[in-house]
């Protein structure tokens, strides 16, 4: 076993006492008359007790885990508490979860956001186990009179091996909530793990396929009315007046008013990002009554000028500038060709690049395009809120609750401690869900109405109110000398409003001669982080790059990625590049080895690609067909390092959806704008990927190793597209720069 | 506003709401049945899939003054404790990710089983497209369909 300090003082741990904390904690049951008796109620025990604030153990050995983090559909509400079942030695089908709600004292970092949730919590969650297991077992030390290091602990089962004496966990709960939590833990080694490796099953798995409420859109309260709010049709307009005769007579409909989301002196946060900051809102009895009425609201919109809203950020507080206008995809395009004509900002220079450009006896360039991008989880954007003059409440899905706890303090002027926030499952978000203006908005509609209040957005809203995937622009260049050798690197990237760059990555770091450019135009159109920011166009563009360039160079595009690989290992170029050679090399080698590369290619169009983010390593080969001008995608293999695997079948999942998701933004995703306006506003005119369009066969390997775990819900989603742009070259004999690749060729 | 008798589940419901209310809100709102979910109001994405006599249709552009005398069932109504062969596949397979649209998916698949049981590939396909799945939960969706016809 090893050894770790406690570490994480009062945030981390509640101070036991035997009825305080524990007593009968019930978790959410919004429809008690609705819900089945499922096998998991039959068992409950009469009362718990709470051994720290991620767990509390039932009178009959039933331990129940708290899950921290918000579930999103990464499943980390049962990865996560199948980490602290390993630690505290537990069968884990004695194990209940429960979802925590918000609370900054116990947990640390509640966010489902960067692919973190278990890179961050493997270390508290293990102890939080841990320490649970040695409280127990001096317990029972105390009990039997014997030293605490002569027990042991299996399955739920305390031992004295000597006096034969052993005692379920539950017999010494009660006990074990008085015993000062320990200030060393001791771990398990890895190979003793018995949960963690192994494959377990949704926790909600149940609930899910017989319907039953876990989403925010499901939650109810007695009195709760149904909000919708009106937004600017269009990216550059405001509110200007609205008239509200003919919709407030509409039946069920209770009041119509403008709110404001956030005060004029307020400085937003990061997850405050919003265009539309004055809406009407409509609240009424039901949803179809408010819908309804909504089409009869008579709202004037009108053009803004030039603002400025000063954000604080991450490293203090920041001027942006939010220029007036009602942009289109055209003068986008315009302006991103122009500006990738310029000089852009160096974000990183090796060597001499410039000298390497003009000695090359070859130059390839090439340019990539993506379109902004809408979320669209397939929940739409919701809360509940009851706000009063003393407290808010707030229910629904949210991935950056710890933040918007603060917006909400700052906007209703509580303190933070009387604004609760409680996380319901998500029906998806990729990234949407971490701008949670849609909550503000229904506690002031809760505020202004005094009575429990659930906003909803219809799919419409959500896609032409969005925090979009922005539009990206890069162009990349290679220098060869005569004999084919890569003797220079640029690329020169940008975006709108955002650029995707990630200087430091690969291949930075294996040529001699790099240089990385980046340059931005401003917008009006919200942008924020969707599954792998910036990672969602660099590893398209880079990953077909490298293969047009290894083609050029008359090397497998395996192989030519390995040799810089090795470069990038044994004598790297510069100092901060920010992945791992060897791990990177790793990814490739494993999926060439599985996919049979080197001698099961011939007669098949395959693409490969290989990428870095979010602390793992991801290489994809893909197989495709075309049929009647359609293509198919046959068969994709994934090679991932995300270090050890918590939960594997559901990693598998984790990994064949971002393959999904992959090859569905690249083939068809795209939001144009007209004049400010969304072109596309619901799934009629913004295409997702279909049954039919999905790969008929996903395979993945995971590399094994010891290494704590990395993140898997964005990592296995960029460079599926990269693997699927080469396969596509081979089907058709056309390089796919533009996306969505369906434009190009397809339609 | 009007008063309909609705067979739901193999129970009478009596609901008093515009006859121009869809189905899905009908079932959301005034029956507490949130199995039926919400997704895009335009019979687009298939979260809202109810089996009309045994027929899967999209409940959010199904007035309920179309339903008339037809049986509605809905995910809770699909199986007496969620052991329907489609339920019982699905969990065995461990489909879901986000799992909102899976009662929709779950509908549609059952209906296209109880008329086709053993479909092949591309008949499962074709059944399925209409449901989305924005996690991209497809290949195993597919697995599960295979199983139930199985079983």
């Amino acid at each position: 076993m090893t050894t770790a300090k406690i570490n994480f003082g009062r945030r981390s741990f509640i101070k036991s006492s035997a009825l305080a904390g524990g007593g009968l904690m019930l978790g959410f049951n919004w429809f008690a008359s609705l819900s089945a008796q499922g096998a998991e109620e039959a068992d409950m025990p009469k009362e718990w007790f709470k051994i720290n604030g991620y767990l509390k153990i039932g009178v009959n050995g039933e331990v129940t885990i708290m899950s921290p983090n918000p579930e999103i559909g990464q499943n980390v509400k049962t990865s996560m508490p199948m980490i602290v079942a390993d630690e505290l030695d537990v069968d884990w089908k004695d194990v209940l979860v429960e979802q925590a709600p918000l609370n900054t004292e116990i947990f640390k970092r509640q966010l489902a956001g960067g692919s973190d949730s278990i890179k961050q919590s493997w270390g508290g969650l293990r102890m939080a186990g841990a320490s649970a297991r040695k409280m127990l077992m001096e317990a029972a030390a105390k009990k039997w009179n014997v030293p605490v290091s002569e027990i042991t602990t299996e399955q739920g089962i305390l031992y004295h091996k000597k006096s034969g004496k052993k005692a379920g966990y539950g017999e010494l709960a009660s006990a074990a909530a008085q015993i000062p939590v320990p200030k060393e833990v001791e771990l398990k080694e890895l190979k003793d793990f018995k949960i963690i490796g192994t494959s377990q099953k949704n926790v909600d798995g149940h609930k899910i396929v017989t319907g039953q409420p876990l989403f925010g859109l499901d939650y109810k309260k007695e009195g709760m009315l149904i909000a919708m709010v009106v937004h600017p049709p269009a990216f550059g307009m405001k509110l200007k007046s609205f008239d509200a005769t003919e919709a407030k007579a509409k039946p069920g409909i209770r009041d119509i008013f403008k709110i404001k989301t956030y005060n004029d002196d307020y400085k937003p946060q990061w997850c405050d990002t919003n265009s539309f900051t004055e809406l009407v809102a409509v609240v009424g009895d039901s949803t179809w009554e408010v819908m309804n009425a909504r089409n009869f609201l008579k709202v004037e919109w009108e053009p803004f000028a030039d603002y400025k809203i000063a954000m604080a950020g991450w490293g203090g507080d920041q001027l942006v500038t939010v220029p007036a206008g009602l942009e289109s995809t055209s003068d986008h395009s315009a302006k991103m060709v122009a500006a990738a004509a310029n000089p852009g900002k160096i974000e990183r220079k090796d060597g001499n690049p410039e000298e390497a450009f003009k000695n090359a006896a070859k130059i390839i360039e090439r340019t990539y395009t993506a379109p902004f991008l809408a979320h669209t989880p397939m929940e739409p954007m919701n809360f509940f809120a009851d706000v009063t003059a003393d407290n808010a409440v707030l229910v629904g899905p949210i991935q950056s609750p710890e933040y918007m706890e603060k917006t909400l303090s700052a906007r209703l002027g509580l303190p933070l401690e009387k604004i609760d926030i409680q996380m319901t499952r998500m029906g998806g978000g990729f990234g949407r869900r971490l701008y949670g203006h849609f909550m503000v908005e229904a506690a002031l509609i809760s505020q202004k109405m005094k009575a429990p209040v659930k906003l909803i957005y219809s799919r419409e809203d959500e896609i032409t109110f969005g925090i979009y995937r922005p539009a990206y622009h890069a162009l990349y260049r290679a220098a060869l000398d005569a004999n084919n050798n890569l003797i220079g690197f640029h690329v020169k990237m940008g975006g709108v409003p955002e650029n995707a760059l990630h200087a430091n990555r690969f291949p930075a770091g294996a040529i001699d001669n790099y240089m990385a450019e980046s340059w931005e135009i401003e917008s009006n159109i919200s942008v924020g982080a969707m599954r792998a920011p910036g990672s969602n166009f660099n590893a398209v563009a880079e990953q077909s790059f490298l293969d047009e360039v290894a083609e050029a160079m008359g090397k497998d595009p395996i192989q030519f990625r390995l040799d810089l690989l090795k470069r990038a290992k044994e004598n790297p170029v510069g100092e901060k590049n920010d992945y791992d050679a060897a791990r990177y090399a790793g990814v490739l080698e494993l999926v060439r080895e599985k996919s049979g590369w080197d001698k099961n290619s011939s007669g098949k169009n395959r693409g490969v690609a290989a990428y870095f983010c979010h602390s793992s390593y991801v290489a994809n080969v893909l197989d495709l067909t075309v049929e009647n001008d359609t293509p198919i995608v046959q068969k994709v293999y994934a090679a991932i390092d995300c270090g050890i695997v918590v939960n594997p079948d559901a990693a598998i999942n984790m990994t064949e959806g971002s393959i999904v998701d992959g090859i569905g933004q690249a083939m068809y995703g795209q939001l144009t704008f007209t004049k400010g306006k969304p072109d596309q506003d619901n799934f009629d005119s913004y295409r997702l990927i279909r049954h039919n369009e999905a790969p008929k066969e996903i395979e993945v390997h995971f590399v094994e190793n010891e290494i704590n775990p990395t993140g898997l819900g964005e990592p296995p989603y960029p460079p599926v597209m990269g693997a699927l742009a080469n396969a596509l070259y081979k089907a058709t004999g056309t390089r796919y720069y533009h996306q969505p690749f369906i434009k190009n060729r397809f339609e | 506003m009007a008063v309909f008798n609705l067979k739901i589940n193999k129970k009478t419901y009596r609901v008093n709401v515009d006859p121009d209310t869809p189905m899905l809100w009908v079932l959301r709102d005034h029956l507490n049945l949130v199995g039926t979910k919400f997704g895009c109001g335009v019979a687009q994405c298939g979260a809202c899939t109810i089996h009309l006599d045994g027929e899967a249709v999209r409940s959010c552009i199904t007035f309920v003054s179309e339903v008339g005398d037809k049986e509605i069932t809905t995910i809770e109504g699909l199986s007496e404790n969620g052991d329907h062969p489609v339920q019982k596949a699905w969990l065995e397979v461990d489909v879901a990710q986000c799992g909102y649209c899976q009662t929709g998916q779950i509908m549609t698949a059952a209906a296209l089983l109880k008329k086709n049981p053993h479909p092949t590939d591309q008949e499962i396909e074709e059944a399925m497209s209409g449901n989305l799945c924005r996690c991209g939960t497809y290949t195993r969706i597919k697995k599960a369909i295979k199983t139930a016809a199985n079983s």
